[in-house]
Parts: C-alpha cells; structure tokens; sequence
C-alpha cells in the first residue's frame, strides 16, 4: 500500500491539537516547551475545559505562551504567575487554574510566591519546566544548574563553594501539606511524553476537585543554551538531569 | 496476525528540522532532507523510507512543533 492511499483523514491517528494556533512558535528547535504546549492543548481539549481554563505565563521562554494555545491567559510579573493564579482560582472557583513557570521564574525569583501558594494549598496546577539554565536571557547560571554544568557564567562548571547547591524546589514543595500531588516528568521519549500528559491530566483534575495545589516538574533540555543539538541534549537530560532530578511521583494523595 | 501499515505527513514549512523525530522512529522511516529547505532554512524532516512506516505515532509525540499527522490502516 503506498503512502498516498494510506494518507486519508478516516486513517488518521494523530493530528495537530485543535487548541494549538496557527502561529508558529519562536522557540529554538528540539525545545522542549513545544511538547509541553502540545501537550497541554490535547489535553484542554480531551477535557472539555477550553472555556474554563485560565493559564498564567511566566517571564522566560515561555513568555509568550498565550500566543500559542487558545485558551484564556494571564501574563504575571516575573515569578509572581502562583499569586496571580491564586486571585484567579480565588474568584472563580468554577474555573482551571494553572501557571506555566520556568526554572527561573519559579525556583529563582519566585521562590516565595510559589513556596507559599503550595502551603496555603490554592487549587491550582503547577507546571514547572526545569531545564537548569536561564534560556531567554543567553543561558546563564540558574539555581537548578548541577554542579559542574558549564553556563555562560560559570565557564568552567557551577562550584558548590562559589555558587552554592542546585536548588530541588520540588522536592520541597512535596513536604508542604498543602500540595495533594507532586510529580518529576520528562518530554524526552515517546513513553516518557505519554506519562508526562497522564500527570499534568491528574493535576488538572486535582484543581478542578479543589484538592489542593499540584506540581508537575516536567525535567527539560535547553540545547541551545547546553550548546548541544537536540537529540544530544535530550541525552545529556537522560543521563545527567535524572541523577539529581530522579523521575516520579514524590506526593500523591 | 494483521499487518499494520502507516504514513506521516511532516507540515514543512512549520517544521524546524530538530530531528528528534528522526531519532525516536523506530523503523528508521523519518530523515531529514540532505539538500531541500523551506521557507525559513530548516531541513525539514520526510518520510525517506515510506514502506517501514507501522503509524506508531513515535514521532509525532516527540514533536515539539506539532508538524507531523498521523496515519494507520490495518490489511488482512
């Protein structure tokens, strides 16, 4: 059977999210916000929660995420994405609330907004795309980098005696009660994708039960600023990422 | 056992020649094109091995940039 006899849309199996736009996005190639995009808008949809759901974007690569997928959004102040998230859920409680922060939104400059939000145990999901660098701003050092790993500003490796330790914010967010689930994901395999949308479809849900706030960490690859090419990247994650930031459910209540 | 048979269709203009589909196939169905660019300059990703294609979807939930559709037809 040849391709084109086989190409139909009554054969089709996988196509392009309803939700996603037609805009194309301006992240580098092989990044993995795409997938986590992608993601989210198959499972917006899958849901019904279109016109319930309210994103807030973060400052970082992600900044512009309300361009991509068609559903209501909030853009915070840098960091500040799980206070204005916890007005929205707040205010109306009929609708999904969730934030969509980076590293360097979430574990830096939002440390205390997000530490908080998760003890006060808002109904929200937290999405926290961790890829050890700050990617928007040419790749700096961030508190997640691992020690060792070469950033524009630390050429020769992150020291634990200049720059002190990776910061495993989700780890401590498990030991809040206020969180009701907290998970480690990747996008790196086709498996892995496949858990990952199981576990942000169980913090979706969490937040419209009003069970408490929930917090995928979704370990990610930032190539460009790694200096790799994707599949490289993804690899180096696998190996590397995973020793310090072990995949899993850390909370599941 | 039915044969599965299947084919993807790559939206090259949106796609940016990461190759990570290239990479999680299976059946080593996906390349990208040695010489052709699109609009933007990206060897886009294409099937260079249509017959090895068993439409399991690999590639697609791989794609950061969502530009692969996917097809399947079981034959008897």
């Amino acid at each position: 059977m040849k391709p084109e006899e086989i190409i139909d849309p009554a054969n089709r199996v996988y196509a392009r999210p309803r939700l996603l736009t037609e805009v194309n996005t301006h992240y580098c190639p092989g990044c993995s916000h795409g997938v986590v995009h992608r993601i989210i808008a198959e499972l917006l949809d899958e849901m019904g929660l279109e016109d319930r759901a309210v994103g807030v974007a973060p400052v970082g690569c992600a900044v512009f995420a309300y361009n991509y997928i068609d559903v209501d959004w909030v853009e915070a102040a840098h960091g500040r994405a799980p206070a204005v998230a916890t007005a929205l859920s707040r205010l109306s409680p009929e609708n999904l609330v969730f934030t969509y922060q980076g590293d360097g939104d979430l574990a830096a400059i939002g440390t205390a907004e997000t530490i908080h939000a998760a003890n006060r145990g808002e109904n929200i999901a937290i999405i926290f795309i961790n890829n050890a660098i700050y990617g928007m701003t040419g790749g700096q050092m961030a508190p997640t980098t691992l020690i060792g790993q070469r950033t524009a500003t630390t050429p020769y490796g992150r020291r634990v005696d200049l720059n002190g330790h990776p910061l495993n914010i989700t780890n401590l967010l498990a030991q809040l009660p206020g969180t009701c689930y907290v998970t480690r994901q990747s996008v790196h395999t086709a498996p892995a994708v496949r858990k990952a949308k199981n576990a942000i479809k169980k913090a979706f849900e969490n937040a419209m039960a009003k069970k408490g706030t929930s917090v995928v960490e979704i370990v990610s690859t930032c190539n460009s600023g790694w200096k790799m090419t994707p599949a490289q990247a993804n690899e180096w994650m696998a190996t590397h990422m995973t020793e310090h930031y072990p995949l899993g459910d850390l909370k599941n209540e | 056992m039915a044969k599965i048979k299947g084919a993807v269709t790559v939206n090259k203009e949106r796609c940016k020649g990461c190759n990570l589909c290239v990479v999680a196939c299976p059946t080593d169905t996906l390349s990208l094109q040695p010489l052709e660019v699109n609009d933007r300059g990206y060897h886009f990703a294409y099937m260079s091995n249509p017959d090895a294609c068993i439409g399991c979807c690999s590639c697609a939930l791989v794609c950061p940039d969502a530009c692969i559709e996917v097809y399947r037809v079981k034959l008897d």
